[in-house]
């Protein structure tokens, strides 16, 4: 990745212009050729720099009024299996496995949406039952977002 | 807020999914829904106004980028909660902060520079006022990451 590429990746942390050409835009403000801007955006989408190109909604205000942050305790063997059987689950947006810490043994974590409290705890019984694991995940159920935003690159 | 159509619920699924990158992306999205390009700008400038879309655009995987990221679980005194949260936001690198059900009541994430600046700041974090116990819980294999509904 080089000084254009990071051009590029602030151009795109702004806001995505809705007109016809929006990366002709984009590409003035990296200070580059419309080609050679979308060159660029592609290479990064091939590199996995950026992960998508799409809209991501307001979950609440589209039905989906619930979520849980689940974090099972899997043993090592299994993990890679159970992470990835529940990875395909429509209802789970992240799957991760994470280290574990003095006294908290969890090691998956699987955050679930849904359109109440009790269709999230359902899809967890189903994931559990389905992955034959026997104990249930910790719950962890939002009582106040504080902070959600998007995270800004080479800003220094 | 109204109802979503059957329209704009076609164009938010596919839009989740994958916004084209060519000259024209909303003119390839049009063809595909066989409309026009006029009506899919419409249509996305009035569901962003009305609160449906949080954000168009690129989504970047931090650490391809060279950053380094956790997650951080906090137990912190229920009478310091506001306190704490407050002063945790005040960090760039902190996309998303809760405070939860269970022993430990406040979870963020952490993207940083390096490690560090990472280190740097979970000490500082961790002797704040009110803050009692600290897990960093480091992501050792990420398995899915994709907030897509299906409308």
């Amino acid at each position: 990745m080089d000084e254009a590429d990071k051009r590029v990746i602030r151009a795109l942390q702004e806001d995505f212009p809705l007109v016809a050409e929006p990366y002709k835009e984009l590409a003035k403000v990296a200070d580059m050729t419309e080609a050679e801007f979308l060159r660029r955006v592609l290479k990064l989408k091939e590199t996995g720099a950026i992960r998508k190109m799409g809209a991501v909604l307001k979950h609440r205000n589209v039905g989906f009024t619930s979520n849980v942050l689940c974090a099972w305790e899997i043993s090592e063997d299994k993990a890679d299996e159970v992470a990835k059987s529940m990875s395909e689950e429509r209802q789970v947006s992240h799957c991760y496995i994470r280290k574990v810490a003095p006294g908290w043994d969890y090691n998956l974590y699987t955050m679930i949406h849904g359109k109440s409290r009790e269709d999230c705890e359902n899809t967890a019984r189903r994931l559990q039952e389905a992955n034959g694991v026997t104990k249930p995940p910790a719950m962890l159920f939002t009582v106040k977002e504080w902070k959600k935003t998007g995270m800004k690159y080479f800003l220094e | 807020m109204e109802e979503l159509s059957q329209f704009d619920r076609e164009l938010l699924n596919i839009l989740q999914e994958n916004l084209p990158v060519s000259p024209q992306p909303f003119k390839d999205v049009a063809e595909t829904l066989g409309t026009s390009e006029e009506s899919v700008l419409g249509a996305l400038q009035r569901l962003k106004r009305e609160g449906y879309i949080r954000r168009i655009g690129a989504f970047f995987d931090s650490e391809k980028l060279g950053y380094v990221g956790s997650l951080i679980a906090l137990k912190v005194e229920p009478q310091k909660l506001d306190e704490v949260a407050n002063a945790i936001n005040k960090y760039a690198g902190v996309t998303h902060n809760y405070e939860r059900e269970g022993k430990y009541n406040l979870w963020f994430t952490l993207n940083s520079p390096n490690e560090s600046f990472e280190k740097k700041t979970i000490e500082e974090i961790r002797s704040l006022d009110g803050v009692t116990e600290l897990l960093n819980l480091k992501a050792t294999k990420k398995y899915k990451v994709n907030v897509a509904f299906n409308l």
